[in-house]
């Protein structure tokens, strides 16, 4: 039965909710759901300081990379130059104002907010009890996750050179090279970071401290209120 | 699996869509709040089914004008030429770079419909109640899940381009009226992705017994 007494934490895989104990993980591992295969958790060896060192990095990357110039054209004898929110600003401006808010939205605002709420969060966790508001915008963070679309642009943005190549010649500034950084940065915070390690540092809604670890569900007692 | 497998539903307990957080409520029906995060806690998304075939049905309307209508108007020595996203992928194809014409059919041809027909799949085998391949159903909703958004890929293509060709008088880009039904297509989808409930997937066998 899932509730038996061995150590661990009890958890309901979110994908399929079934119920099962969770061992402790070596740092590097990770525990897959034995029904539906989703992983359930993982072990890190600092889920805290490693991915704030590298959400403050992104932090720069994605200032440079939305204040340079991304690329310049040059073309019979005329340059034009563009920056990330440049290629949602020309949208609006040809009359496709949604599709202009859409771009703005993946490419700028989701990226940013992203990291900026990561970067709140981790600071906040490095000293437990963390507040409670760190959760709300813990929640906000994963929400923009799949919104935040810097990889797709830049092979959007290689897609488009291509077709523009045979017109001009077009040169990449130092906003393509920091985008090129910040990409490969958010892929090194997913897999450093742990959402839960930062939900068992974080103050109870009802005003406890975090309960010690591992969390054990009293599961014939009293409801949890 | 020797062990008896059950859901958390089923036991009686419920996990936190937030935090994970798992608790025994005193009313199933009613789970309150979570009291770590403070959200409010359902056993099951609410009208999980219904919203998500909403937002099936308006991106499958959405994905005819996408891809009939031009998604870029070209300006160049007073004559304008108008290109789909099928068009822009011949164009790749024929100017000889062929893996970026595979990509972008891929992205915004397969991707989109691969989704449509994913999802549709799941909704009628989650009302039908069917209790077999579970796995391969919650592998198909992973999937759709993680390559979705790579269906933005031609927004941002159309975005640059005109951002950048803006030579006018000789040569100008416009956007056309098929990108923002294109941007909707994805971003109905990738909303249709995120309000369908896995777990769902899961519960007709449940009910019949017949899980591993």
């Amino acid at each position: 039965m899932a509730d038996s007494q061995n150590d661990g934490e009890l958890i309901a895989c979110p994908e399929c909710d079934l119920l099962q104990q969770i061992p402790h993980i070596p740092s590097g591992g990770k525990a897959r759901c034995a029904r539906c295969g989703e992983q359930v958790a993982i072990g890190r060896k600092d889920p805290i300081a490693m991915p704030l060192a590298l959400a403050i990095t992104a932090a720069i990357a994605f200032l440079v990379a939305n204040t340079m110039p991304l690329m310049s054209l040059n073309a019979v004898g005329r340059e034009a130059q563009t920056t990330i929110i440049g290629g949602a600003y020309q949208m609006w401006l040809e009359g496709s104002q949604l599709t202009a808010v859409a771009v703005a939205f993946c490419a700028v605002l989701a990226p940013g907010f992203h990291v900026l709420f990561l970067l709140v969060v981790l600071i906040a966790a490095r000293h437990p009890p963390a507040p409670m508001w760190i959760g709300e915008m813990l929640r906000s963070a994963h929400f923009m996750e799949p919104w935040s679309m810097t990889e797709v642009m830049m092979l959007g943005i290689l897609v488009a050179l291509v077709k523009i190549a045979q017109l001009a010649t077009v040169e990449a500034g130092i906003g393509m090279f920091a985008a090129g950084a910040f990409i490969v940065l958010i892929a090194a915070i997913q897999v450093t970071f742990d959402a839960d390690e930062v939900w068992k540092r974080v103050r109870w809604a009802d005003g406890r401290a975090p309960p010690p670890l591992p969390i054990k569900i009293d599961v014939n007692g009293e409801m949890l209120r | 699996m020797t062990t008896v497998v059950a859901s958390a539903a089923k036991q009686g307990m419920v996990s936190c869509l937030t935090c994970q957080l798992l608790m025994r409520p005193a009313n199933m029906a009613e789970p309150g709040h979570c009291p770590r995060c403070g959200a409010r806690v359902v056993v099951r998304r609410h009208h999980s089914i219904q919203y998500t075939w909403a937002l099936v049905i308006a991106a499958a309307i959405c994905y005819i004008p996408a891809n009939v209508l031009p998604v870029l108007e070209t300006s160049a020595f007073g004559s304008t030429e108008a290109d789909t996203i099928m068009g822009g992928v011949v164009y790749l194809y024929q100017s000889g770079s062929w893996p970026l014409a595979l990509i972008v059919l891929v992205a915004s041809v397969m991707i989109p419909l691969g989704k449509l027909l994913a999802l549709g799949y799941l909704l009628v085998s989650v009302q039908r109640g069917w209790a077999k391949n579970e796995r391969d159903r919650a592998r198909i909703y992973r999937m759709v899940e993680l390559i979705g958004r790579w269906s933005m890929l031609d927004v941002f293509v159309d975005a640059f381009t005109v951002a950048l060709v803006q030579l006018s008088p000789l040569m100008s880009v416009a956007p056309g009226p098929g990108v923002v039904f294109f941007m909707a297509v994805v971003v109905l989808t990738m909303l249709a992705a995120e309000s369908f409930d896995p777990r769902l997937i899961w519960d007709a066998a449940e009910r019949q017994g017949t899980v591993n």
